[in-house]
């Protein structure tokens, strides 16, 4: 069943325009790579499915409800958990605040997350500014789960940390998959990890779709051609 | 360093033994300063929700400090005259009651707070500061342009209002119902800090946009915490209008609103004694200092610009050696 439908998608930053024509789809239990250089419309993209960028024009639906008139918050309320670029978490609340500030009912609840993450657990009373980056990379993962979505969103999840802690985090996603069934939508650069885990990919050029595709026919030629790498 | 929750039960202490120690010693001065301390500092704790927790910086909580000192002021003075405040359509006359009193000035600087913060909240920034500090200003020249009531002069009570069990007139029985008055919304703030309600409060402080993202709403849990501010406010001007017994439109001035917020920030903001140490500061600066010159304030001002350049945490962040409880 599809979850999140963009069509035809377009947005801008006042006059000047960053999506031009995105299209794709995410299913439940799906995971989809959103692949692209810099400065293609990624993290754009997310902004308006997560409603803090509204679009001006296209589909944009999450589970048969058009997203269109929603505010940030309604769409959260929806279901659609964003862990951002730069984690951004409350950096004066604590491991445990910041997770119960954010908590809606369902499956995820501080229990369930901390035996997801042990280490948030073994950090619980500590300031979320004071947690090492891949530490704080999990709460940035745990504070959206804890919304109980139905899409988790992860932008540069990777981004800035160290080889070791990129692994931790490619391995929760890699369980999140196995074990939730959550819907998910990653960004990264890393494309080695990305085929790992990621059914689909989603190639974005100059803010339109480019590539869409199954993983397994991501070729080399492609990600030449769109990737640089 | 000393452990912050071990300094303000030793705060606590103290706040409670100097007027004890006062009483003993026949001192009724010394329990009146601190029973304006406390009053003082109710307010503060009223700001320190709205400040500390929200971010709020509102220039217009005097008004609600005010509509609670009137409507303490409006009761008692028609309580005293045998005069209805009003007889149509339906009675109502004016009370002796302090708990009737302070029930009724919640409501009323509920209701300001709620129409205050529904407009004002709606802006950030150098635009709320503004808006709030207008709102209460309006308030204020109101009560200036409002004769039955005082009007400038403002309206005198002449016997404090009662409370069942305490005689109200003894200044240590009334420190001690200030005091405990106190102490209740200290635990309240302290509850309210530390629900689910008071972290996604400070969540919207520390970034609202992210707040928005994961469902929560800004704009409704800031103006419920605004109200609530409010209301703490306002029961913190009944209780110092019954203190001085005299009700004045000084008491909705933005200097009321600056020295409440200056309470907060010498105290350290966020922190939940800070408004008791602040209004402390204060008070004792200008006994001690009023006496000495009339222009006491320019030594406030220096001690404020002190603080605010070398401890952002204010005088508890000082003595438990951390920086500002919040950004």
């Amino acid at each position: 069943m599809t979850l999140l439908k963009i069509e035809n998608l377009t947005a801008f930053y006042g006059a000047s325009q960053a999506l031009f024509d995105v299209n794709f789809t995410i299913n439940e239990g799906e995971v989809l790579a959103l692949m692209g250089r810099n400065g293609m419309g990624k993290t754009t993209t997310i902004s308006t499915i997560c409603r803090m960028l509204k679009h001006r024009d296209g589909v944009l639906e999450f589970a048969g409800q058009d997203l269109g008139k929603l505010p940030s918050h309604k769409a959260a309320q929806l279901g659609i958990g964003l862990v951002p670029e730069g984690r951004r978490c409350f950096p004066n609340l604590t491991v445990e605040e910041n997770l119960i500030a954010t908590a809606r009912p369902g499956h995820w609840t501080t229990k369930t997350i901390g035996a997801f993450f042990p280490r948030l657990t073994e950090r619980r009373s500590q300031m979320a500014n004071t947690l090492s980056g891949g530490e704080q990379q999990m709460l940035a993962i745990g504070r959206a789960l804890m919304t109980n979505p139905r899409l988790l969103i992860l932008d540069e999840a990777t981004e800035g940390l160290a080889p070791v802690v990129r692994q931790e985090i490619w391995a929760v996603i890699h369980r999140l998959k196995t074990e939730t069934g959550l819907a998910i939508l990653v960004v990264d650069k890393t494309l080695r990890e990305l085929r790992q885990v990621a059914d689909r990919a989603v190639i974005l050029e100059k803010g339109s779709t480019a590539w869409m595709g199954s993983m397994t026919d991501l070729t080399t030629d492609l990600t030449d051609k769109y990737l640089g790498v | 360093m000393i452990k912050e929750t071990d300094l303000n039960t030793a705060i606590w202490l103290l706040f409670l033994g100097v007027p004890l120690a006062a009483w003993q010693m026949g001192e009724i001065y010394t329990i009146t300063l601190a029973t304006k301390i406390c009053v003082l500092a109710l307010a503060g704790v009223g700001l320190n929700i709205a400040l500390g927790l929200g971010g709020m910086v509102s220039l217009g909580h005097a008004a609600f400090f005010g509509i609670g000192g009137y409507a303490m002021g409006i009761l008692a003075s028609h309580a005293q005259s045998y005069a209805p405040i009003m007889e149509t359509p339906f009675l109502i006359e004016g009370t002796k009651s302090m708990p009737v009193i302070w029930v009724l000035a919640i409501i009323m600087s509920g209701i300001a707070a709620l129409a205050i913060g529904a407009l004002s909240l709606r802006t950030n920034g150098a635009y709320f500061i503004m808006i709030t500090l207008a709102f209460g200003q309006m308030i204020y020249f109101f009560a200036i342009s409002w004769p039955a009531y005082g009007g400038e002069d403002g309206l005198s009570i002449y016997v404090r209002n009662d409370f069942p069990g305490l005689n109200t007139l003894v200044p240590i029985q009334f420190f001690a119902l200030c005091f405990a008055i106190l102490t209740a919304v200290i635990f309240l703030s302290s509850r309210l800090e530390h629900s689910r309600f008071g972290m996604a409060l400070q969540a919207t402080r520390q970034n609202e946009t992210r707040t928005q993202a994961v469902g929560l709403t800004p704009y409704k849990i800031r103006l419920i915490a605004f109200v609530i501010s409010g209301m703490i406010c306002g029961l913190a001007g009944a209780v110092s209008a019954d203190l001085n017994r005299f009700v004045s439109p000084t008491m909705l001035s933005w200097h009321t609103s600056g020295e409440i917020m200056i309470f907060v920030i010498l105290g350290g903001t966020g922190r939940l004694f800070a408004p008791l140490v602040g209004a402390a500061i204060y008070i004792m600066l200008e006994h001690f200092l009023g006496g000495v010159s009339d222009y006491w304030q320019i030594f406030l001002g220096l001690l404020l610009l002190m603080v605010v350049l070398f401890a952002p945490g204010g005088v508890i962040g000082l003595l438990t050696k951390r920086e500002a409880a919040h950004d």
